[in-house]
């Protein structure tokens, strides 16, 4: 990640509707000179910068609601308060910086990108996620990473209950407690090569050694699951 | 001892409660403690369009001529909101099927056929292949609880964007296709391992009602620059709400389909048990739009079985403005086809029957991912019957249509129908054929 350099542009939502800010960032070619906007006054705003398709920074000064940043593919979005349900929702690459606390489902059904959220997520954070890595600095809710497929979720606070629900191959690191883990999903040994993985996360997060790494326990499908059979039926 | 070889004996009579097919899933469930999974929709006999008869016209209404006078046939989907609405030349889709369920050759023969005739086609869980891309014209990209395979380049090659909260074959349900079928290229589409069962969710895992679906529908517009059309599919259960809350949520068009619709895979027990026929589930979809005073203005696209341009006619005439069709596209490309019967045989099954589309094994080479069974279907080929047979459900609606005296096959209304029973005339609210009797006229509904 590197530092906005040039001057921002300003779009302040109390003033012009969303629509012009979206259709705005949509129309950036991939070599704008306008690569750092500062967007005021979200006021809980829906979908506000989504659909972004360009490497350019966005800064959101306020809170935004459900959405933001939905699709996102290489934008760097930061959002200097809440954000509301589905926050990076469907990203496919770039990052998604929330400072203050997110909602339901932060970076649902996401395929990439990094989305990190410096206070607490809601339930179902993570649901479906297709490979986005997802770092919550603070605690995440109940059926968080349900049905979550592939990539990472590092929470260094406490997970609620039903933790990776019918879980696929995403990767669950948990510093706090588990209130409980869902169907088939289960602790799991934590070897060097995920040591190393969980580091790169939090290093991509800008907090690698802020934490100790050996206070995270590996949470995984258990596989069972995988294919349909009466045996394991009191599991559905 | 009396001799009682010279009595009659009274003949074997079976149940019709337990017919061969009950006891026979019987014997199938306590053999395996496992319940059928299956493709295909609804099986049993249920109210359908064949309940309702046409009045052509006589001396109370004027005919057209059959082969000489316009019937004009075009449909405009998404004039709501979308700066690019839908203009359909056939008021006849292709229903979602996924790619993973069908294989690539079906998809690409879907696509040909569609587009000779002028209407769309419809992805499905699993994402956009760059064949169905190429090859429809008009493609109708699905926003599916699974998301598998979804973003947003495909949200943007895409002319359409349907948000499936439910299928007719399954309200309420998800659907699980076999391991078997999960290729390399079906596995990285929906970033899952190869060779294992594939869940697709009963709900969209990031929002939990119509409040959060305006909202979701508000993303998928902004991400696309508010210029495609933005659909609503609902399995037929509660149409009239269902309706109602798409409407409210935004929907430029309501798909509205009834249990006799197929799926790829699921159980048997819920295609056949849960949801309402596509007849009964019409006229409260439509009554929904008209108490909004969004009739015509929101479009109604119905599905769910299908057949001939009379069961197009008839769910035009109720207030439809589209059908789409799924398991008929499918047998017009080949699906089940007599041609194949001794494998059919040699899979326990028949051609006209075969309905394990989940497990890979198709022998017309159309719901499988086997290479050498997709080979079986040319693409060019099954795409030409497909245009064939839209062709002739076009023309059967027209037909009807002239009959009734109509211009446009949206002209017909329900006083062009009568209906052949009391329960198809209270569900399709027209009168008993020979009465002015509609069941529930000023009365409930």
């Amino acid at each position: 990640m590197t530092a906005p350099t040039a001057d921002a542009t300003f779009f302040d939502l109390a003033a012009a509707p969303l629509r012009e800010l979206n259709s705005a960032l949509h129309k950036l070619s991939a070599d704008t000179n306008e690569t750092y906007w500062k967007v005021a006054n979200p006021a809980g705003r829906h979908a506000v910068a989504a659909g972004l398709d360009v490497p350019v920074t966005v800064e959101i000064d306020g809170p935004v609601g459900y959405y933001c940043g939905g699709m996102n593919k290489q934008a760097r979005i930061i959002v200097n308060g809440n954000a509301g349900v589905g926050v990076a929702e469907n990203m496919m690459s770039g990052l998604v910086h929330v400072k203050g606390d997110a909602s339901q489902a932060a970076g649902a059904t996401a395929h990439g990108g990094l989305l990190i959220i410096d206070g607490n997520a809601s339930a179902r954070c993570g649901i479906s996620m297709k490979g986005i890595d997802i770092v919550v600095k603070g605690s995440v809710g109940h059926m968080s990473a349900f049905m979550a497929q592939a990539g990472t979720l590092t929470v260094l606070g406490d997970a609620g209950d039903a933790l990776g629900d019918s879980l696929y191959e995403a990767k669950l690191f948990v510093r706090g407690s588990v209130a409980g883990l869902g169907a088939d999903c289960i602790e799991k040994e934590m070897r060097e090569e995920h040591k190393a993985l969980l580091a790169a996360k939090l290093e991509a997060a800008g907090i690698l050694g802020e934490v100790d790494i050996g206070e995270f326990r590996r949470y995984g499908s258990a596989r069972t699951l995988y294919h349909f059979h009466v045996d394991n039926v009191s599991s559905y | 001892m009396s001799d009682h070889s010279n009595i009659p004996r009274t003949k074997p009579r079976a149940s019709a409660t337990f017919d061969d097919y009950t006891l026979s899933e019987i014997r199938r469930a306590a053999a395996t403690g496992i319940y059928d999974i299956r493709g295909a929709g609804a099986k049993r006999k249920v109210p359908h369009f064949d309940d309702l008869l046409f009045l052509g016209a006589s001396m109370s209404r004027y005919p057209l001529e059959g082969y000489r006078e316009k019937c004009s046939t075009e449909v405009v989907l998404g004039t709501r909101f979308a700066k690019k609405p839908i203009e359909l030349k056939i008021p006849i889709t292709i229903a979602g099927m996924s790619f993973g369920s069908l294989s690539a050759n079906a998809k690409e023969a879907l696509g040909r056929g569609a587009s000779a005739m002028g209407t769309s086609t419809t992805t499905g869980d699993g994402g956009m292949t760059n064949e169905e891309r190429g090859h429809s014209i008009q493609l109708v990209y699905q926003y599916l609880p699974s998301r598998y395979g979804m973003n947003p380049d495909d949200l943007k090659r895409a002319d359409a964007i349907e948000v499936v909260v439910g299928q007719g074959a399954k309200p309420g349900g998800g659907g699980m296709l076999l391991g078997q079928k999960i290729t390399e290229r079906v596995a990285a589409m929906r970033t899952l391992p190869v060779g294992i069962d594939q869940r697709s969710a009963c709900r969209h895992p990031d929002w939990t009602g119509p409040d959060d679906l305006e909202i979701k529908i508000e993303e998928l517009r902004e991400i696309t620059d508010w210029e495609k059309p933005i659909y609503v599919k609902v399995g037929a259960a509660r149409p009239y709400y269902d309706t109602a809350l798409a409407v409210k949520s935004g929907a430029d068009v309501v798909v509205v389909d009834g249990m006799q619709g197929g799926t790829a895979a699921t159980q048997e027990i819920f295609i056949e048990h849960v949801g309402i026929p596509t007849l009964a589930a019409v006229r409260q979809a439509v009554k929904a739009l008209q108490d909004l005073g969004m009739h015509r203005k929101v479009q109604l696209i119905v599905s769910g079985g299908i057949r001939n341009g009379a069961d197009v006619a008839k769910a035009l005439a109720l207030g439809a403005d589209a059908v789409a069709i799924g398991t008929a596209a499918l047998v017009a490309l080949g699906d089940n086809d007599p041609h194949y019967q001794a494998e059919y045989e040699a899979l326990g099954t028949t051609a006209g029957a075969y309905d394990d589309w989940h497990e890979g094994r198709d022998p017309a080479g159309i719901t499988t991912q086997d290479p050498a069974l997709m080979a079986r279907l040319d693409p060019v080929a099954a795409g030409r019957r497909l245009a064939n047979y839209l062709a002739v459900l076009t023309l059967e609606c027209q037909t009807i249509a002239r009959a009734c005296g109509k211009s446009h096959v949206h002209n017909l209304e329900p006083e062009d129908l009568v209906a052949l029973t009391i329960e198809a005339a209270a569900m399709a609210q027209v009168p008993l054929a020979g009465t002015d009797w509609v069941p529930g006229r000023n009365g409930s509904f």
